[in-house]
């Protein structure tokens, strides 16, 4: 069944491929959005039969390279299910968005599909060399998307940048694998085994260096300061549909990686260096929004709170690594925040990073400065803008509010002053949110030189559904959590005690 | 004593068929040449199939004295060379038709190739040297085949460079064999541990000359650029594959039986050289405008990668099969690339392939595969042997050399990013002319070696398993 949910976008992509060249573009993309829909219904599917208290579900192990410890082995828990879901929602909004797309839309729809394929597959895995071979697939498929649809030479140069970056990331991370690897008897790469055989459990030293290795490749992707350099260019470059992906699923990929692989395969070097992480959460969430606070780009500026939201998770599962001063029930609710936080903000900035897209498409910059009295011209865009901002930034009702409160009283007890200073991100952000609003919105009406007059549209139809979409499952998990939280609280519970072992 | 002729099938298919296409040759009108072509494939398939019955029913054994083992290693070596050849064979056939030398051209072909599985065999100094001239001499050939002058200049670089090493590599066995007494290698793992350390280490240094010779690694390296970018294209993609194939079984099969037990710490001297080979390949490659120069500077830095499981030959279990396993790999996805570039005669600088995408997705999509293969991007056949490789260097006490190997696998994928950046470029393509295809044979090779990269990386568990197995001493 897993596999099938897997591999489903990539059989559309194949058949695609296979169709004639002369299909016109509207019937490549009213495919993909019926392949993605399907996709999300069979989701559905497995969230209906998904035992809430019964541990790794949909499980399917096979022999694929038993020569060198590899296997392929898929399975869902209350911390990937949540995930897989939000994969396929938000590529169905993606589809939906893309509805205007007209440069080379058969490449476009299958390097999308694609990425679905990677995105669902790397949450579903449950060996390491599977999860990688997914991780550096969507760095593949993402540098396509950044170079052959973002704008010219800058967007191939920051495409370049993101490769590089990220592929360094993803080779120290196998270096961990590899010392994990070596270090089970007999040797495995699969992760189920390794939890329960915990190979490197007092190894001291060694298992410092392969938890810096796997913990400096997942920093990478997720990113934390300091290695999120390559972020804001990828992002501003990016097409739309791009840069929500890249922020809704790529992003995860990381935090994922340290509930999935980190916490629960190298439990005593966690807890050992679960100080510097939960600092380094903290100092992301400051420092990337202080940057943000900065920015004049509309995307520049997503980009940078997208640093500052990943934060939380990293203080999350750094608190949830902190035993002294606590209990295992704030332990477990900071690892539960972390997973919200994770869908929160994969729904919220998603919608941001189309809704910013639909400022390039009508003004053709992302300046703020160029901006002014939208408000008036544009109500629905403001209006759903203006949503996705006060969702963002945390305000009670929406998915990030319930993500925030949880991570941050988790945390409070073992990791009180880098709860502290997190906690001045939250402050930040409104500040930010609301001057980017007051700048754009309201005031004197004023458009970029670029535009002609009048020619200004609102929101079009495809647009509104698909962050519209978006929003409202924010505001559903926002006001009614029990469905999500239910599922992985559980789960956050079973890896609370992993890492206590 | 055993001298059971049938265990040396393959090698005997690919010199019978050598000396049988000359003489075919002699009499047929040169626009029926082709016919060595097919020859040549067809002793490849004969020697795939003997291959495939010896691997299949297990029949290891060593003959001629012991002087050639038929064993794991040559197994996979032949495997290796003979799926490489027909490759060689078939982006070649465009460039070579009715050429007044076609004939030679296949014949040089088989013998270097039959020299080559010699190499992967030789279990004795002599037999590896005599492996070594075979398969040396008809590659001078080749390389000078177009007699122009880039080719002749590029011939004479990689003879002269080949002759004094081999040279010293004489001067290397005879010192092992005046340490130990034998040339055999069972014999020189008894008694090398027993001789003089300076005689031992002069004698290893001087044989393992000639083998990175042949591999292209640093410091032996300096013909490879120049043969690369003056030979024909086929010829280049030939001297940057098989050799190494040949070069690196047979410095492995050395270190593993013959040195286990001496005393001159070799895992050393081979790590510093893998580092230095991948480091300097990657630096040189950097900022190449040539395709050609950056594919030789490309392969140079594969060998330092190979050469990490020399280094660990005897220290980890891993090193044999994560070797036989990558070079495998490594065969085909070069002979992609390479096969690209010998599809489009007219495209020779990285900026001739602007646009590609749009006007040859099918090579293109080939390109992609491959360069991203070389780098080691998952699920191309290079990536499981990189992780074996790499999991090979830890375990055998060389995590920096594996540190390492990974900072200079992403500083080549920059240049790789070179390469394939500009292929998806949409605005100021390259003229059509450039874009020129050759034919249709080079890039079904091309498609081929493409495929066959994928699949070892997804169903390379029964290779991997296979090359697992023990040398015979």
């Amino acid at each position: 069944m897993l596999s099938v949910v897997t591999f489903w976008p990539l059989l559309v992509c194949a058949v695609l491929l296979l169709l004639p060249r002369t299909l016109p573009d509207r019937a490549y993309h009213r495919i993909w959005i019926g392949a993605t829909a399907a996709e999300l219904a069979l989701v559905g599917a497995l969230w209906a039969g998904f035992d809430t208290g019964g541990g790794t579900q949909y499980e399917q192990r096979a022999r694929w390279i038993p020569g060198a410890g590899v296997g392929y082995h898929v399975g869902v828990d209350g911390l990937s299910l949540p995930l897989v879901a939000l994969t396929s929602l938000l590529f169905l909004a993606v589809a939906v968005f893309s509805a205007r797309e007209r440069r080379r839309v058969r490449s476009y729809v299958c390097l999308f599909l694609f990425l679905q394929t990677v995105g669902t597959g790397l949450f579903t895995a449950l060996d390491l060399i599977l999860f990688f071979v997914y991780f550096d697939l969507s760095i593949v498929g993402m540098f396509f998307v950044i170079a052959g649809w973002g704008d010219g030479e800058r967007a191939r140069a920051a495409a370049v940048k993101f490769f590089l970056y990220t592929f360094l990331g993803s080779l120290a991370l196998l270096l961990g694998f590899i010392g994990l690897y070596l270090a089970a008897d007999p040797h495995t790469f699969d992760i189920v085994d390794l939890t329960r055989g915990n190979p490197l459990a007092g190894r001291g030293t060694y298992a410092g260096l392969v938890l810096l290795a796997i913990g400096a490749g997942l920093a990478v992707k997720t990113p934390t300061v300091p290695f999120h350099t390559w972020l804001p260019p990828a992002h501003t470059e990016a097409p739309a549909a791009g840069s929500a992906i890249l922020a809704g699923v790529l992003l995860k990929m990381g935090t994922y990686g340290f509930v999935r692989v980190a916490m629960p395969l190298l439990p005593g070097s966690w807890r050992q260096y679960a100080l510097t992480i939960a600092v380094a959460g903290a100092v992301s969430v400051v420092y990337g929004a202080l940057v943000a606070l900065a920015q004049t780009d509309f995307k520049r500026m997503i980009a940078y709170t997208s640093v500052n939201h990943m934060g939380y998770v990293v203080l999350a599962v750094g608190a949830a690594g902190t035993l002294a001063g606590t209990d295992a029930q704030a332990r477990s609710l900071a690892v539960t925040g972390a997973v919200t936080q994770m869908v929160s903000h994969g729904l919220i900035t998603g919608a941001l990073f189309l809704l910013a897209g639909v400022l390039h498409d009508r003004g053709r910059t992302y300046a703020m400065d160029a901006y002014s009295g939208l408000a008036a011209r544009t109500p629905r865009f403001a209006a759903v803008t203006a949503v996705a901002a006060f969702a963002a930034l945390g305000i009670p009702g929406f998915s990030g509010f319930v993500a925030e409160f949880q991570i941050l009283t988790g945390s409070l007890a073992s990791q009180a002053v880098a709860t502290a200073v997190a906690l001045t991100g939250i402050l930040i952000t409104a500040a930010l949110f609301l001057t980017a609003l007051r700048r754009m919105f309201f005031g004197a009406p004023r458009l970029p030189p670029t535009l002609p007059d009048g020619a200004l549209t609102d929101l079009r139809a495809t647009e509104t559904w698909s962050t519209g979409l978006l929003l409202a499952v924010a505001l559903v998990i926002g006001v009614a959590p029990r469905w999500l939280l239910d599922v992985v609280e559980p789960a956050g519970r079973t890896l609370t005690g992993l890492v206590a072992r | 004593m055993n001298e059971n002729l049938t265990a040396l099938l393959p090698e005997l298919a690919l010199l019978g068929a050598a000396v049988l296409g000359l003489l075919t040759g002699c009499w047929l009108p040169r626009r029926r040449q082709w016919i060595v072509a097919v020859l040549a494939a067809v002793a490849c398939a004969a020697g795939l199939t003997a291959t495939a019955v010896t691997l299949a029913t297990g029949r290891e054994q060593t003959v001629f004295s012991g002087a050639f083992a038929v064993d794991t290693a040559t197994g996979v070596g032949r495997l290796a060379v003979l799926t490489a050849l027909p490759l060689v064979i078939g982006m070649s056939v465009e460039t070579v038709r009715n050429h007044p030398r076609e004939t030679e051209y296949w014949v040089l072909l088989l013998l270097s190739g039959a020299g080559t599985l010699a190499l992967t065999g030789a279990d004795d100094l002599l037999m590896l040297f005599a492996a070594y001239l075979l398969a040396s001499l008809p590659a001078y050939a080749l390389a000078a085949f177009a007699k122009d002058a880039r080719g002749t200049e590029a011939a004479l670089k990689y003879y002269l460079m080949g002759a004094l090493l081999g040279t010293v590599m004489l001067g290397g066995t005879a010192l092992l064999y005046g340490a130990g007494h034998t040339t055999h290698y069972r014999g020189l793992a008894t008694a090398l541990p027993l001789a003089p350390y300076g005689l031992v280490a002069v004698g290893l240094i001087g044989v393992l000359a000639g083998l990175l010779f042949k591999a292209g690694a640093v410091p032996a390296h300096f013909w490879v650029p120049d043969v690369t970018e003056g030979a024909p294209v086929p010829v280049a993609a030939y001297v940057t594959t098989l050799p190494k194939i040949g070069g690196l079984i047979a410095g492995y099969r050395l270190l593993h039986q013959a040195l286990p037990g001496s005393g001159v710490n070799w895992p050393l001297l081979l790590a510093v050289v893998a580092a230095l080979t991948m480091s300097l390949g990657n630096l040189a490659a950097f900022f190449q405008t040539s395709v050609t120069r950056l594919l030789a500077y490309s392969t140079i830095s594969q060998v330092g990668y190979l050469l990490m499981a020399l280094a660990v030959a005897t220290r980890s279990d891993l090193a044999q099969k994560g070797l036989l396993f990558y070079l495998l790999a490594y065969a085909v996805t070069n002979l992609g690339a390479f096969a690209v570039v010998a599809g489009l005669p007219r495209a020779r600088a990285l900026t001739d392939y602007r646009g590609l995408a749009a006007r040859r997705p099918g090579l293109a999509a080939v390109l992609v595969v491959c360069l991203l293969g070389l780098v080691g991007t998952p699920p191309t056949g290079v990536f499981l042997g990189k992780l074996e490789i790499f999991s090979a260097a830890v375990d055998g006490g060389f995590t920096w050399l594996a540190v390492l190997a990974v900072a200079n696998t992403v500083a080549s994928l920059f240049y790789y990013l070179r390469w394939l950046g500009p292929l998806f470029a949409t605005a100021g393509a390259a003229p059509a002319a450039a874009h020129a295809v050759r034919g249709r044979t080079a890039a079904a090779t091309a498609c081929t070696a493409a495929a066959l990269s994928l699949a070892l990386g997804i169903g390379g568990s029964a290779v991997l398993t296979l090359a697992g197995g023990p040398l015979l001493p």
